[in-house]
């Protein structure tokens, strides 16, 4: 037997000088009731269900009702996506994410120009009313939450679903689901703009108004930190940058002569969740209780549902590697561990494959599954954030929240998001961090397995999901039928009362644009509307 | 010494998924690379415009929507036409293996995918751009 040589008094050698998250943020050998002296239970924690929420907003979490499972899902045209929505419900999840192409989500239609070699490919192709119909064939809206991807048209694709619950005769007070519809993160992030942030704003502030009056449990916004994530963001600017975006909504709907109360209880947020467990767990609660201090503080909401902060999440889709790709069922599992300890109320759970392809129906049952694991397998769903009290995650938790103080005073200085956005600041801001974690992977700072460290050679490729052009072709003809055979005297007639209404700049937007919706006015014929009436965004350069 | 290489960093197609193309546009400036980076949504015939107005050495495309097939080619057709046919293309993003070697007979010069360092595309370019 080997004699125990190590000498209890002397320190061993550690991997490395210093030790940082995935965001770089210095993290120590130790946490100790010290770390955490300042920290107060009622004030900085409270039970679950109770102010500021930072423990979860209901008091017995997944106790009463597990999250919902929600898979992001569109590619193809309308009727492949349809059969995909049946599948994953047919193997138990409990909610459905539309996921919509590249030219419905820039709004054109798929025989524009700008369309071509995209239709099908990051989604699935919508062009008008026909299309949606065929999308939830089978599937009674009144029985089903639904969650739509989609932000600069937002109104117009939410329109369509309206009108395809009032074919199915069922209410609009009855139906639930989100319209992404967060356009300052596509300014800060994800690019995908087509209107200058004033008539944008309007838009938004519509639907909040026309959601409140006429669909009452429909989320009418998202607030979507991902995206700000994927761009390269740390976990603390990810989460600065969204929750300020929701002040900034806010103030625009306020500004509108809109009641906080009113709306405020369906603002819904999107976060990230990547590899770092703890600095993960940290910002979802952190959250919570920002959003609390925000909302009754800064805006003085009376209504105790305005200040609960209800979020969605997915798994980093930036962490996955092409490389070894089944190495990413493990880091999903983890990612989506994160969220639940987190208190997340819905999730999305990205495939294997995701960095080559749009998921097959084997990797999207596998993500699926990872969920239904860890709800029913591994027992952190027992008991209401297991983890509190941790005397690390509790300081990760306060510093978390310090540093989104000290973003908001830097975000207020400029004027606002929208101010800050079109200095360029967020952006920069994002750009450095994400050109620095580049610089630390490439330098063997942070190692990837699979891509900068345990690289295996000649690898057998996977089964992939491809999707050809014979799908522009169906689609593009089945969008030609529908402009022969539809009333085009009525498509003309609601696309003038659009442009009126556009034009006039002091009535909400929703009535005209569900009329133009109810003709078969496709969305590329109403974008052309919009965009004539308010230009388009272009960004500046820095 | 040798005059410095210059480069267009555009993204075809309707994605607006920026992160690759600036991070490397960046780590070409840090290596003394002269860089032009158009901005989104560029059609095949603006980033080919750009390539002549900016007398390019090297066209670095970012394509992460899966319309490769469709812009890319359509790419480097419009530069064989321009005679630009000794300009390097080098492209990255979202490309499945399968789809490489047809990318290739294109013109494509290199397929840099997910995970590939700004190292190994900045030392391919210094060894495969045309010379002065």
């Amino acid at each position: 037997m080997a004699k125990d040589v190590s000498d209890p008094t002397k320190k061993a050698v550690e991997r490395s000088e210093s030790f940082t998250t995935v965001s770089g943020v210095p993290v120590e050998r130790l946490y100790t009731p010290e770390h955490i002296r300042d920290l107060n239970y009622a004030e900085d924690l409270g039970d679950p269900g109770k102010p500021p929420y930072t423990r979860g907003i209901y008091p017995e979490m997944y106790r009463s009702r597990l999250w919902t499972m929600r898979q992001f899902s569109g590619f193809g045209t309308a009727a492949d996506t349809n059969a995909r929505l049946h599948y994953l419900l047919n193997h138990g999840q409990t909610g459905l994410s539309v996921a919509f192409h590249l030219p419905t989500l820039m709004g054109y239609d798929s025989d524009h120009p700008m369309s071509n070699g995209e239709i099908g490919k990051c989604g699935v192709a919508i062009d008008s009313l026909a299309d949606l119909e065929t999308l939830f064939k089978g599937i009674p809206l009144d029985q089903i939450s639904t969650s739509m991807t989609t932000n600069a048209p937002a109104a117009i694709l939410w329109s369509m679903y309206l009108a395809v619950a009032e074919q199915q005769g069922v209410d609009w007070k009855k139906l639930r689901g989100t319209i992404q519809n967060d356009i300052l993160k596509e300014y800060i992030a994800q690019k995908t703009y087509i209107f200058p942030p004033k008539p944008s704003m309007k838009l938004i502030v519509d639907t909040f108004e026309f959601g409140t009056q006429y669909v009452p449990q429909w989320n009418t916004i998202s607030i979507s930190g991902y995206h700000i994530r994927e761009a390269g963001s740390t976990a603390l600017q990810e989460l600065a940058f969204t929750l300020y975006d929701g002040i900034e909504y806010i103030e625009w709907a306020r500004g509108a002569g809109l009641d906080i109360d009113d709306f405020a209880p369906r603002l819904s947020f999107f976060f990230n969740a990547h590899n770092d467990l703890f600095e993960e767990i940290a910002k979802y609660r952190a959250a919570r209780k920002v959003w609390h201090k925000v909302m009754t503080e800064r805006f003085h909401s009376k209504n105790p549902r305005s200040a609960m902060l209800r979020f969605h999440t997915q798994t980093a889709g930036c962490s996955l590697t092409a490389q070894q790709p089944y190495n990413n069922i493990v880091r999903v599992a983890i990612q989506a561990l994160a969220a639940v300890l987190g208190g997340t109320q819905s999730l999305h759970t990205n495939s294997l494959d995701e960095t080559l392809a749009l998921p097959t129906e084997h990797a999207a049952r596998i993500a699926l599954r990872t969920q239904q694991i860890i709800a029913h397998e591994t027992g952190v769903t027992n008991t209401v954030d297991p983890f509190a009290g941790s005397y690390f995650l509790e300081r990760l938790t306060l510093d978390m929240e310090k540093g989104c103080w000290e973003y908001f005073d830097r975000l207020d200085a400029m004027g606002g998001m929208v101010a800050a956005i079109e200095k360029g600041f967020p952006q920069r801001e994002i750009h450095d961090a994400s050109y620095k974690y580049q610089k630390a992977v490439e330098r063997k700072e942070k190692i990837i397995v699979g891509v900068n460290e345990f690289v295996m050679e000649d690898e057998p490729p996977i089964e992939i999901l491809l999707i050809d052009e014979s799908v522009a072709a169906l689609q593009i003809e089945q969008l030609q039928r529908l402009r022969q055979t539809r009333d085009n005297g009525r498509v003309r007639a609601t696309l003038e009362d659009l442009r009126r209404a556009a034009t006039a700049n002091n009535v909400n937007m929703m009535p005209s644009i569900l009329e133009c919706v109810r003709a078969y006015a496709t969305l590329g014929e109403i974008c052309d509307v919009l965009r004539e009436v308010y230009g388009v965004y272009e960004e500046p350069a820095f | 010494m040798d005059q410095k290489i210059r480069v267009i960093v555009a993204k075809p197609g309707l994605d607006g998924h920026d992160r690759g193309a600036k991070v490397v546009a960046r780590a070409f400036r840090d290596a003394g690379f002269e860089v032009i980076y158009t901005g989104l949504r560029q059609t095949p015939e603006q980033i080919v415009n750009a390539a002549l107005q900016e007398d390019a050495d090297v066209v670095g495309l970012s394509v992460l929507s899966g319309a490769h097939m469709t812009l890319l080619p359509r790419i480097t057709q419009l530069m064989k036409k321009e005679r630009l046919d000794d300009v390097l293309v080098v492209v990255g993003g979202i490309i499945p293996d399968q789809d490489i070697p047809k990318l290739k007979e294109s013109g494509v010069s290199a397929v840099f995918q997910p995970g590939a360092s700004t190292e190994d595309i900045i030392t391919y370019i210094r060894q495969n751009v045309r010379k002065k």
